[in-house]
């Protein structure tokens, strides 16, 4: 049912690690010419036509470094390089880098303090300035800087002593052995020093209306509330670009959006991409590729494990036992979404595929309340030691989909005993402190867990993250459970894949035992291009259709 | 004149101070706030949050930070918006001029469509235009406009193929001839609603002119039916039709909501839905105050006409 894009290559992700340290180590000694990686590759210099992607939210911002959402990545991506890059197989490659540092190679110390990035030498920016370690030391300076509004600042805040050894070398320390930050390296695009650093205030700086990156695309114009369109950039050290004219077209009413994809105004479908009522007429489309992509989010009835109705496991394990997947899936999603029992995404290197397999099962969800002492009352609601089994679900309201989920939950959990009262709220309020502060009982929600493909989970389910207890993340479920906090602590720390894999596979064992979330499905997307346009290829481990805007092109 | 317009201006000063305190009152109680679209950013922390919260100004008390945007104002500068750094003045004035070709074009259509079926169902009244006429206007009254839009892109767009499915020009092209085929549909959707609400109150005020005693002394005297309708009817009928348009004057630069999403139209509507979704407070209350002018302004400009034009009117 589900279809995944494939790729053409054959190797599987060990293999694949281990050629980059083999590919990396060789590039110690002949930079440029050993690791001619994905994101590194000549191509021909004739760019032609134009590309529109529709999205449905205006990207914004285009300063990479400040604070944005997940629309602004197709353009960053598109003007930007980042160190390294990420592909559609979950590998990290080098990208701005020559190589991508490890233990092994001696890019990173063995206790993981010292990192040391050796650097392409062909890079250009858009006006020409060769790319140095000088623009990097000034990126990862900026992000920390106390009034420059800056995105996340996780990892970049461990980051000291930042040297530039050569135009082509930089080492710094890491205050504490952090794995996720060659994850995080990912989604940091380099900024030109030699126009930022002349700006008083880099928040509002001209760049950040008109900015200058090395990536494969240059800007153009933008015509707010409308279009923003970017050039080829035929100096472009990587590969492509194949089109001259890359264009974000924002579309804000899907059913609009899908409209100009049939009408030929749209390319490609962008965020938020075609909604699962038009699958299946989408896919018959003449003269267009309709795919289903498995997304990094997925989908779950989440529980504020402090109220006193979800504090016993057992009540957690009899809501699970009532939820009918499969009817939600294909009576309500069209048969879209994929169901899942972790937060990992499926087409995670860390997604543990050998979990219990939910069931869903009436009678055996009353019997597990029954066996816990939760006795119905007079209105058939169970009750024990004066705690009535009633809570409310919240969501964003105005979700058509999710509300009929939320009805249809609550009538199987009516059939066990437990009252489920709806009340949604609109996406301000509800992802405000109502989310921040634990402030709900239960919500039906869509997360993504993971930072680029980094199965470091620390930010969602560490007890040190819990908002409402002054903790640094959103542990929004107040989910307490000492081994997972200790292997997360020790997953941050371990570089090495496979060991990294032992760690985070215990995780979600544990997770799926102690549901402090009830897990629905993992989120795919509909996307959808037209059938002329080549190397438009999925990336559920990056925010953006968009992520390799310079490997598209028109078929001659 | 000079003493109506001092005590105008004065009242207009009070009722946009009121205005804006409302206003900025309103936007911070809803819960949320800007900076709640990245609550469920794996990558951001709380303290992320709490530090963008202090270096936007958001987490001062709030009459400090009305204040501290009144005092901006009143110098001239409407703040930056929280979207995109850029000002809110430029912002505006990016999106008025998609919205003024669209509602410009919607009104003229409104209007001359509107003041000829009012006139005709008032002169034929009962007749089968009439019905027909009071019949259409609360069809186009009761039916959404983002239905109407949709079933238009389906038939004329997607069936029919004679105009685009939404956007203001061709990407690449932009020809007058190129706007004005975009321009078709959305403007025709949206001046359906416009034509029924100008020729419901078109047809009334008629009705209203045709039993006064100077249109049967008119008839008295002979007066042909012609000049009756044209010299005595239309001319009074119209004096209520010029304050109502004055009161929809602000409209034509505020833009229409629904048209320009289901248009993907970049105009003053979209804008205020998204800035209002996204809370960026710096272009809402700009917004809102510009609407308040343009209210005020509509407002005076419907009393000075009608003024001019009624001879039994003086201000002062």
């Amino acid at each position: 049912m589900t279809k995944h894009s494939k790729s053409a290559s054959n190797y599987s992700r060990r293999d694949t690690l281990r050629m980059m340290a083999l590919g990396g180590a060789a590039g110690i000694f002949a930079p440029n010419l050993l690791t001619e990686p994905a994101f590194g590759q000549k191509a021909p210099r004739t760019p032609k036509g134009r590309i529109v992607v529709g999205l449905s939210q205006e990207p914004t911002v285009f300063n990479p470094l400040m604070a944005h959402i997940e629309v602004d990545d197709g353009v960053h991506f598109s003007l930007f390089d980042a160190l390294f890059r990420i592909d559609p197989k979950g590998v990290i490659q080098p990208n701005l880098a020559v190589e991508v540092p490890t233990q092994k190679n001696g890019g990173i110390s063995e206790d993981g303090l010292k990192w040391r990035i050796r650097l392409r030498d062909d890079v250009r920016w858009h006006d020409d300035k060769p790319f140095t370690a000088e623009d990097v030391k000034f990126t990862l300076e900026l992000i920390t800087k106390p009034n420059f509004r800056s995105w996340r600042t996780t990892g970049h805040s461990l980051v000291r002593d930042i040297t530039v050894v050569s135009p082509v070398e930089i080492t710094w320390r890491m205050e504490q052995a952090f794995a996720p930050y060659l994850s995080f390296l990912t989604e940091t695009f380099m900024v030109p020093k030699h126009i930022l650093e002349k700006e008083a205030d880099p928040n509002n700086a001209a760049f950040n209306q008109t900015p200058i990156g090395t990536g494969a695309f240059k800007w153009g114009t933008r015509v707010p509330g409308d279009r923003i369109e970017l050039l080829a950039n035929s100096n472009y050290f990587g590969e492509g670009p194949h089109i001259e004219r890359l264009i974000f077209k924002y579309i804000p009413d899907l059913t609009v959006l899908y409209t100009q994809f049939k009408s030929g105004d749209v390319d490609i479908v962008g965020q938020s991409y075609i909604t699962p009522d038009h699958y299946q007429e989408a896919r018959k489309l003449p003269n267009r590729v309709v795919t289903l992509e498995p997304k990094s989010s997925f989908e779950s009835l989440y529980l504020n494990v402090e109220r006193p109705q979800f504090k016993e496991l057992q009540v957690r394990q009899a809501l699970y036992a009532a939820i009918d997947k499969k009817a939600i899936i294909e009576g309500l999603y069209y048969g879209v979404p994929t169901p899942t029992e972790t937060f990992m995404p499926r087409q995670s290197f860390y997604h543990n595929p050998g979990l219990p397999l939910h069931e869903f099962n009436v009678k055996r969800a009353q019997q597990i309340l029954d066996a816990a002492g939760w006795a119905p009352g007079r209105d058939k609601i169970r009750v024990k030691d004066g705690v009535r089994l009633s809570f409310t679900n919240s969501t964003t309201s105005g979700d058509p989909l999710r509300e009929q989920v939320q009805q249809y939950l609550q009538q199987t959990f009516a059939e066990i005993g437990v009252e489920m009262t709806i009340s949604n709220l609109p996406a301000a309020v509800m992802w405000g402190e109502y989310w921040q502060r634990s402030r709900f009982d239960s919500v039906i929600v869509g997360s993504t867990y993971l930072i680029g493909a980094d199965p470091d989970v620390t930010n969602r389910l560490h007890s040190l993250s819990i908002g409402n207890k002054g903790g640094r993340g959103s542990n929004n479920a107040q989910y307490v459970n000492p081994e997972v906090d200790a292997l997360l602590e020790k997953g941050s720390r371990t570089f090495d894949p496979e060991a990294r894999r032992a760690i985070y596979f215990r995780v979600q064992e544990l997770v799926r035992h102690d549901l402090p979330l009830l897990p629905l499905y993992q989120n795919v997307s509909v996307q959808g291009h037209k059938k002329g346009i080549q190397g438009a290829v999925s990336n559920g481990n990056t925010r953006t259709e968009s992520w390799n805007a310079g490997a598209w092109s028109w078929a001659s | 004149m000079r003493g109506f317009l001092l005590n105008r201006l004065s009242q207009s000063l009070a009722l946009l101070v009121i205005v804006s305190i409302i206003g900025f009152t309103i936007l911070s109680l809803i819960p949320g706030g800007p900076l709640s679209q990245f609550a469920r950013d794996p990558g951001m922390t709380q303290q992320d949050i709490e530090r963008l919260a202090e270096q936007l100004g958001l987490n001062r008390p709030l009459w400090i930070q009305y204040f501290d945007w009144a005092w901006r104002l009143v110098q001239g500068d409407w703040g930056r918006s929280l979207r995109d750094g850029t000002y809110v003045l430029s912002v505006i004035g990016r999106h008025l001029f998609a919205t003024f070709l669209l509602m410009g074009t919607s009104t003229v259509i409104a209007i001359a469509i509107g003041t000829w079926i009012g006139i005709r169902g008032a002169t034929h009244r009962y007749s089968l235009f009439d019905y027909l006429a009071t019949i259409g206007a609360m069809v186009a009254l009761s039916i959404p406009t983002f239905w109407f839009g949709l079933v238009g892109i389906y038939v004329f767009t997607l069936k029919l193929g004679w105009v685009p499915a939404g956007n203001m020009y061709t990407i690449g092209d932009g020809s007058v001839l190129d706007y004005l085929h975009h321009l078709i549909l959305p403007s025709v959707v949206l001046s359906l609603v416009h034509v029924a609400i100008w020729s419901r109150y078109m047809r009334t005020a008629t009705l209203d002119a045709i039993s006064q005693d100077f249109v049967k002394t008119a008839r008295a005297k002979g007066v042909s039916e012609r000049r009756i309708l044209l010299k005595h009817v239309v001319g009074n009928a119209l004096l209520p039709m010029i304050t109502l348009a004055g009161v929809q004057l602000p409209s034509i630069l505020t833009g229409a909501l629904v048209t320009e999403t289901v248009f993907t139209w970049p105009g003053m509507g979209r804008l205020f839905l998204d800035s209002l979704g996204y809370s960026d407070y710096p272009v809402v209350m700009g917004l809102l105050m510009f609407s308040a002018i343009l209210v005020i302004l509509g407002n005076l400009i419907a009393d000075i006409v009608v003024a001019i034009v009624d001879p039994r009117i003086r201000l002062g």
